[in-house]
C-alpha cells in the first residue's frame, strides 16, 4: 500500500496543489484574506519563489538580484501593453522571453563565481539595473513617476482587431474579461499551478538530481563528468523566466511599472520567501510567500488609532508605552516583525516552515502508528 | 605504450620542485602502485592526470590522447574515473542518486537538460545503479542519506560511483587510508574483483600490505623523482627503497 501510496504521491500533491489554489478564495476567507487583491499577490509571489527555488533550493546558489528580471517583465508587459495589445498572453510571452535573455547575461557573468562572490555579483547587477532604470534608461522606463499607460498609445493589434477602448484609460483583459477582481486571480492561479507543475517535473526529473548534485558536491560532479557551469546557468535563467513572469503578470493586474520594483529590498523578499516556507521543499516557497505577503497586508495596515483601542484596558501611562513599543513593529515598521518572524523560523526550524509541517507529520505518525516496524525505521525522506 | 603514459613530467611550487623528469607507463589491465614517503609528490602526480594540475613540461597520454589542457569533466568522460583521499560523496542525497547521479553522466554526457522524463521511470540506469551497490554491499542502504553512513562505507560508495561508469581507468588515492584491519580487507579483495573485471587502476598507497597484494608493478616515488620501478617482489628487498622510506631518518 505504502508503495501505491508512493507512486501516485505526485499526482495526489499536484491534485491538492489545485484544489487548494481553486478553492483559495474560500479557503482563505475566514483569516481574511478572501479577497482577489491579495490572493493576486499570494499567486505572483508564490510563482516568483518558486522559480528563485529552483536556483537557491535545488542548485544552492543564493541570488540577490532577482528583482532585477521582475522589474524587466513588468516593463516588458507595460511595453506590450502599449505597443501591441492589452491581451495579456502575448505581453507574458515577452515577459518571459525578455527576462530569460536577461537572466542569461547576468548569469553567464555571475556564476563566473560561486558563493558569497556570486550573491555580490547578482545583487550589483540588479542595483546596476535599478538605477538604469531610474536615470539613464528614462526614455524606456520613464524614470521616477513610472512606466504607465495612456490612450494614446498604438496598440496595434488591438486597433487591427478593431478593438478600441475609447476615452478611458484600457486596463488588460483576456479575450474580454477583465484582469482584475477574481478573474485576474483565477488567471494568476491557472499560472501557478502551471509552474508548479513544471516545478514538481523538474524537481523529478534527470535534469533536477543533477542540480541538487551541483549544489551538494560540485568537485565531485566535475569528476563524475558532468560540466556544472551550465546547469548552474539552466536553473539560473529558469528562475529568471519565473521572476519574469510573475513581473509580468504584477503589471497584468496593475498595468503600471515602477524602477523600485527591481530593488534589493525586493530582491531580498523573494529570498525570505523561499527560506521562510523551506528553501528546496516543493510547497514551502509557495507557503513562504503567502506567509509573507499576508503578514504585510495584516501588519502594515496596523495604526496608532487600532493600537490605542486594542490596549485599550490598560491603564494610560501603560497603555502609551505599549502603544509606542508595538508600534515600532506594525505600520511602516513592519518589516521589523518580518526579521523578527525570519529570526525565529530560521534559528527554530531551519527547513523553514515545511519542517514544522514534515515535524508535526511525524509526531502524528509516532503516536498512531506505533505498532509498525516498517514506520520506525523509515529513512528519512526529503521534504515535499 | 601503455594506456597511460607519463613522460618527463616537472612540476615546481614556488621555489619546491614537486616532481622532477617523472615517467611512468601503465599497462592496460594491470594494477600499477605509486608508493613513497610523505611529500614525495604522489598526490601532485595524480592530480596531473585528472587536470586539476597542469605539469610544468612534459606529457602525460591516456590511450594516446594528451590529458595536459583539459577540464577534469572532459577527463572523466573520456573514461578515467578518479576516488579521493577523503571520500567526495554527495553527502545530502540517497545512495542511490549518489550512484544514479554517475549513471546519467555516462549515458547522457557532460551536459543535458533532460527536463521531462522523471528519474523513477529510468529503469535502466536505476537497475545499473542498484546493481553496483549491492556489488559493493551498500544495496540495504539504499535509501539511506549518503552523509550518514560510515567512512568505509563512504569509501565503498565513492567506489560504486565510479564503476557504474564502466570507466577504462581508476584511479585510487590512499583507498585504504583510516579502515580498520577488517575494512581494509574487504577493500582489498573489491579491488581485485575490479581488477579482474579488465579495469586499469593507478593506486596511491601508504599501506605496504594494500599494496603488495594488489599490485602488478610498482613505481616508488621519493623527493619528487621515480627511483625504481619494478614488480613487487623485487620493490621488497631494494635497497634504495629502503633508504627512501628511512632516509634522512639517522637513527
Amino acid at each position: 500500500m505504502v508503495e501505491t501510496f508512493k507512486k501516485y504521491s505526485d499526482a495526489i500533491l499536484m491534485l491538492v496543489f489545485i484544489a487548494a489554489v481553486l478553492a483559495g478564495p474560500v479557503i482563505l476567507e475566514p483569516v481574511g484574506a478572501g479577497y482577489p487583491d491579495l490572493l493576486q499577490k499570494f499567486a505572483i509571489y508564490g510563482i516568483f519563489a518558486l522559480g528563485f527555488n529552483i536556483l537557491l533550493g535545488l542548485t544552492g546558489y543564493l541570488s540577490f538580484g532577482h528583482a532585477a528580471f521582475l522589474g524587466v517583465g513588468s516593463y516588458t508587459t507595460v511595453w506590450a501593453f502599449k505597443l501591441l495589445s492589452m491581451n495579456p498572453l502575448p505581453a507574458l510571452v515577452f515577459s518571459v522571453l525578455t527576462a530569460g535573455l536577461f537572466s542569461l547575461l547576468i548569469g553567464w557573468i555571475s556564476l563566473r563565481r560561486t558563493g558569497i562572490y556570486f550573491s555580490i555579483l547578482t545583487l550589483a547587477f540588479a542595483q546596476m539595473c535599478y538605477n538604469l532604470a531610474y536615470s539613464v534608461l528614462t526614455p524606456i522606463t520613464n524614470g521616477e513617476t513610472g512606466l504607465q499607460l495612456s490612450q494614446s498609445d498604438p496598440r496595434i493589434l488591438d486597433t487591427a482587431f478593431g478593438r478600441d477602448y475609447g476615452a478611458v484609460l484600457p486596463s488588460s483583459d483576456l479575450f474580454g474579461i477583465e484582469m482584475t477582481g477574481y478573474p485576474g486571480f483565477y488567471f494568476c492561479g491557472v499560472l501557478l499551478i502551471i509552474c508548479f507543475y513544471i516545478a514538481l517535473r523538474i524537481f523529478r526529473s534527470p535534469f533536477g538530481l543533477m542540480l541538487q548534485g551541483v549544489k551538494s558536491n560540485q568537485n565531485r560532479m566535475n569528476y563524475t563528468g558532468l560540466n556544472t557551469r551550465p546547469y548552474a546557468l539552466a536553473a539560473f535563467v529558469i528562475s529568471g523566466m519565473y521572476a519574469g513572469l510573475a513581473g509580468g503578470l504584477l503589471a497584468v493586474t496593475d498595468p503600471l511599472a515602477g524602477a523600485e520594483r527591481m530593488q534589493w529590498t525586493a530582491s531580498g523578499e523573494v529570498v525570505l520567501m523561499t527560506i521562510l516556507g523551506g528553501a528546496g521543499t516543493l510547497l514551502g516557497p509557495v507557503i513562504g510567500a503567502g506567509v509573507i505577503k499576508y503578514a504585510e497586508n495584516i501588519f502594515s495596515a496596523f495604526n496608532e488609532g487600532t493600537l490605542l483601542s486594542a490596549f485599550s484596558f490598560l491603564p494610560e501611562t501603560l497603555q502609551h508605552i505599549a502603544v509606542s513599543v508595538t508600534g515600532l513593529f506594525v505600520g511602516e515598521g513592519w518589516h521589523l516583525t518580518l526579521g523578527v518572524l525570519f529570526m525565529v523560523i530560521v534559528i527554530f526550524l531551519p527547513g523553514g516552515l515545511m519542517e514544522g509541517v514534515n515535524r508535526i507529520i511525524n509526531l502524528f505518525r509516532r503516536s498512531t502508528g506505533g505498532g509498525g516496524e516498517g514506520s520506525a525505521q523509515a529513512a528519512p525522506q526529503p521534504a515535499e | 605504450m601503455g594506456i597511460l603514459s607519463v613522460q618527463d613530467v616537472n612540476k615546481s611550487f614556488g621555489g619546491l620542485k614537486a616532481l622532477s623528469h617523472v615517467n611512468l607507463d601503465v599497462e592496460e589491465g594491470t594494477v600499477h602502485a605509486i608508493i613513497g614517503p610523505n611529500g614525495a609528490g604522489k598526490s601532485t602526480l595524480l592530480n596531473c592526470f585528472v587536470g586539476r594540475l597542469e605539469p610544468d613540461s612534459g606529457s602525460v597520454t591516456f590511450a594516446d590522447r594528451s590529458l595536459l589542457g583539459i577540464r577534469p569533466y572532459e577527463i572523466n568522460q573520456i573514461g578515467i574515473a578518479r576516488v579521493f583521499q577523503t571520500p567526495e560523496i554527495f553527502a545530502d542525497l540517497t545512495l542511490i542518486d549518489n550512484v544514479m547521479i554517475p549513471a546519467f553522466a555516462k549515458r547522457d554526457g557532460d551536459f543535458k537538460v533532460n527536463m521531462w522524463r522523471s528519474v523513477a521511470n529510468e529503469k535502466g540506469v536505476r537497475g545499473k545503479a542498484m546493481a553496483m551497490l549491492e556489488d559493493v554491499g551498500l544495496d540495504k542502504k539504499a535509501e539511506q542519506i549518503a552523509g550518514q553512513l560510515s567512512r568505509g562505507d563512504k569509501r565503498r560508495l565513492e567506489l560504486a560511483m565510479c564503476l557504474v561508469q564502466e570507466p577504462k581507468l581508476l584511479l585510487l588515492d590512499e583507498p585504504t587510508a583510516g579502515m580498520a584491519r577488517a575494512d581494509t580487507n574487504n577493500t582489498i579483495d573489491l579491488l581485485k574483483l575490479i581488477s579482474k573485471r579488465g579495469i586499469t587502476m593507478v593506486v596511491i598507497e601508504h599501506d605496504m600490505h594494500v599494496v603488495f597484494s594488489l599490485a602488478d608493478r610498482i613505481s616508488v616515488l621519493a623527493q619528487g623523482t621515480v627511483i625504481v620501478e619494478d614488480v613487487p617482489e623485487k620493490i621488497k628487498g631494494n635497497p634504495k627503497v629502503q633508504e627512501a622510506y628511512l632516509g634522512g631518518a639517522h637513527l
